[in-house]
């Protein structure tokens, strides 16, 4: 159902839309490290060349945990294309990461 | 080791610290307030007062002990807090910019978030420490901490990041309240008793006879001792405000300066000096016998003095007591006028017996009154039981005596059986208790006073009757006669008579004197003739005598003269 939505979406999107992320970790945890390594992994299989990722440590900006309303960490913030999504964890779940990002998942 | 501390008890032992919460009543309870650099979990129902409680935590720890705050709100945003807590005069916005309050939202929607695999909770460490930092706060309130379960799936997870989150609290040495929603069969819904050990504060919202009491019990608080009951708490538009059932000490100080009742007669019953500063004074008596004019008078004599004064009505309205006070030469409205006097009229029923005492609190601790007067509490069993009313009423003794502010109140006995035990029950807390009462003889009623006791003082045992007349109030000695005490008009009818006796006896007394006099004008009147008799008689006497002489001398005349012509004829 869900994905039926989407398709069309991200089809349009896919045309001209750059995928905008920014991955929010703490220093070198695991579950941080985890995380970079993973969503590399899976930008670089079904968005490459079509996104632009920004990590940040929230240890470095103390100031964005608030403003940007993070709890949970690691956290990935959709900016583009709309609408915004926060995935939490390490991404270690690929299926669950593709949905969040609104990607048909072909497989 | 106990012997040797009990042995040496000027040594002071570390005591437990505290962090006062600055809410009326609670730090007494606690003997001080919440554990300091500790967590402390309040629970309750929805709309028990949690989020009330914890802001007026944070609050009044800026404002009053220098202690800034972090309010970390799950629930409601920050402009909707600042909102609700305007209401109770407090700027959080002003707060906020002095840096003594920092108050975060915390946003969690499920719909927005995917879980995507093993995640912890740093984000929200590092924003409660940025907080935290940025003001040097020693408080924190997260609430409703619970909310995250909703937003967050893992639970395994939650929990473990929740036990982690309180220990590092305490490392940060911040004052927590962790608030959290009441659930079937457990203080919280997602059991976080569990990981606070220190202090758990439960609020409970009940509704018995439709009127609805805010209570508040300690559960536990580790390395205290706390009082244990359920204490009733107010929400007004001041705040929490929360009353100790009885409060744990009875050591108030006295003052030994009397002052007076109003009622000259009856100071002169109390030794002529009237009631102890502080004390609280019980009148008791059947319907119109004149309970409220003694309250009023002793109302309008401590306005005479300068003294505030707050009469609490519960029966009838301020301008009826003054136009009917006005009847009997006590003019209350140029008190009201001067300041002095404040009236306080409301239904019972208008709010329960907690609400009532509360809004009494309130009230005098605004207006700072030397006397208040509440008449008649009797009225108060509408809305209670009498044990209720009686427990309202040691508290409401305790803080004015406290505060040594002279109580009077009016109780009102119905007859005789029902009477003795409202009169019973408050009359063990009271140090004075007058009772007035309907002397029914002779076909009229008349009333009586009697002081029932009088602590600390010589007190008349006698009954007086008691009499209203324009002039104000005044107690007359009752006469005694052969056929019993009389009052009313067989009083006035004994006192006729012994007028007209008194008239008798003095007229009485006064004949005999005239006689006596008579009797001595008679008698000195009889010395006087027979005076004249005695010199009468000695007239005669001497008469006889001279005569005899005469006699005498002319004989011896005659004889010489008789021997002469002798001698010539020789």
């Amino acid at each position: 159902m869900i994905e039926q939505v989407i398709t069309p979406d991200t089809d349009s999107d896919g045309d001209g839309q750059k995928y905008e992320l920014r991955l929010f970790v703490t220093g070198a945890s695991i579950n941080s490290i985890r995380a970079i390594a993973n969503l590399k992994h899976i930008c670089e299989t079904y968005l490459a060349g079509n996104y632009t990722l920004e990590i940040i440590d929230v240890y470095q900006q103390r100031m964005l945990a608030e403003s940007e309303q993070i709890i949970a960490l690691p956290l990935l913030i959709k900016k583009m294309p709309l609408p915004q999504r926060r995935l939490i964890g390490d991404m270690s779940d690929t299926e669950k990461v593709l949905k969040g990002l609104g990607i048909a998942h072909t497989s | 080791m106990s012997l040797t501390s009990s042995q040496k008890p000027t040594q002071p032992l570390p005591s437990f610290p505290k962090a006062l919460t600055g809410i009326i009543g609670l730090d007494e309870i606690t003997g001080g307030g919440l554990p300091k650099d500790r967590p402390t979990l309040i629970c309750g129902g929805t709309g028990c007062g949690k989020t009330l409680f914890s802001i007026e935590f944070i609050v009044h720890g800026a404002v009053m002990y220098d202690e800034p705050g972090v309010f970390m709100s799950f629930e409601e945003k920050a402009e909707e807090l600042v909102l609700n807590v305007a209401s109770l005069g407090y700027d959080l916005n002003q707060l906020q910019q002095d840096k003594l309050i920092r108050l975060d939202h915390v946003r969690i929607e499920r719909s927005e978030i995917e879980e995507t695999g093993e995640y912890d909770l740093d984000g929200l460490f590092i924003r409660l420490g940025h907080a935290i930092d940025s003001i040097g706060a020693k408080r924190v309130v997260l609430d409703t901490i619970e909310n995250l379960f909703s937003g967050l799936l893992d639970q395994g997870i939650l929990r473990a990041e929740l036990r982690r989150l309180f220990e590092w609290l305490k490392v940060k040495k911040v004052t927590t309240i962790i608030t959290g929603e009441r659930g079937g069969g457990t203080l919280t819904r997602h059991g976080l008793e569990e990981y606070i050990s220190d202090c758990v504060i439960l609020l409970d919202h009940r509704v018995t006879n439709q009127i609805s009491t805010r209570l508040l019990r300690i559960v536990k608080y580790r390395g205290s001792v706390h009082g244990t009951n359920e204490y009733p708490f107010l929400i007004d538009r001041s705040g929490i405000s929360v009353l100790p059932v009885t409060s744990l000490t009875l050591t108030h100080d006295v003052t030994s300066e009397r002052i007076s009742s109003g009622i000259p007669s009856l100071d002169k019953m109390l030794e002529g000096k009237g009631f102890f500063r502080g004390s609280s004074i019980l009148v008791s008596g059947t319907a119109g016998t004149g309970k409220t004019s003694i309250a009023a008078s002793f109302a309008h004599e401590a306005c005479n003095r300068k003294e505030r004064c707050i009469y609490f009505a519960f029966e009838e309205s301020p301008q009826q007591i003054i136009r009917n006070m006005r009847s009997i030469g006590f003019d209350l409205q140029q008190h009201i006028d001067a300041g002095l006097l404040k009236f306080h009229a409301s239904r019972p029923t208008l709010n329960g017996l907690e609400m009532h005492l509360v809004s009494i609190h309130k009230l005098i601790e605004d207006f700072d009154p030397h006397l208040v007067v509440l008449d008649p509490i009797t009225n108060l069993i509408t809305v209670g039981t009498v044990s209720e009313v009686k427990s309202m009423l040691i508290r409401l003794i305790d803080f004015l005596q406290s505060r040594q502010i002279t109580v009077m109140f009016t109780a009102l006995s119905l007859n005789t059986i029902v009477s003795e035990q409202t009169d019973e029950g408050v009359s063990s807390l009271v140090d004075a208790w007058l009772l007035v009462r309907d002397i029914e003889s002779n076909g009229e009623r008349n009333r009586g006073m009697y002081v029932m006791k009088s602590r600390g003082m010589k007190h008349s045992n006698q009954v007086r009757e008691f009499v209203i007349t324009d002039g104000g109030l005044h107690l007359v000695d009752v006469f005694l006669s052969p056929e019993g005490v009389l009052t009313g008009s067989a009083r006035e009818a004994q006192q006729l008579q012994e007028v007209t006796g008194k008239a008798l006896r003095d007229y009485a007394l006064n004949r005999k004197d005239r006689e006596i006099e008579r009797k001595r004008l008679v008698l000195e009147s009889k010395i006087a003739s027979l005076k004249e008799e005695f010199e009468s008689v000695q007239d005669e006497l001497n008469k006889a005598y001279v005569e005899e002489e005469l006699r005498k001398d002319v004989l011896e005349k005659n004889r010489e003269q008789l021997i002469k012509n002798r001698h010539n004829e020789q």
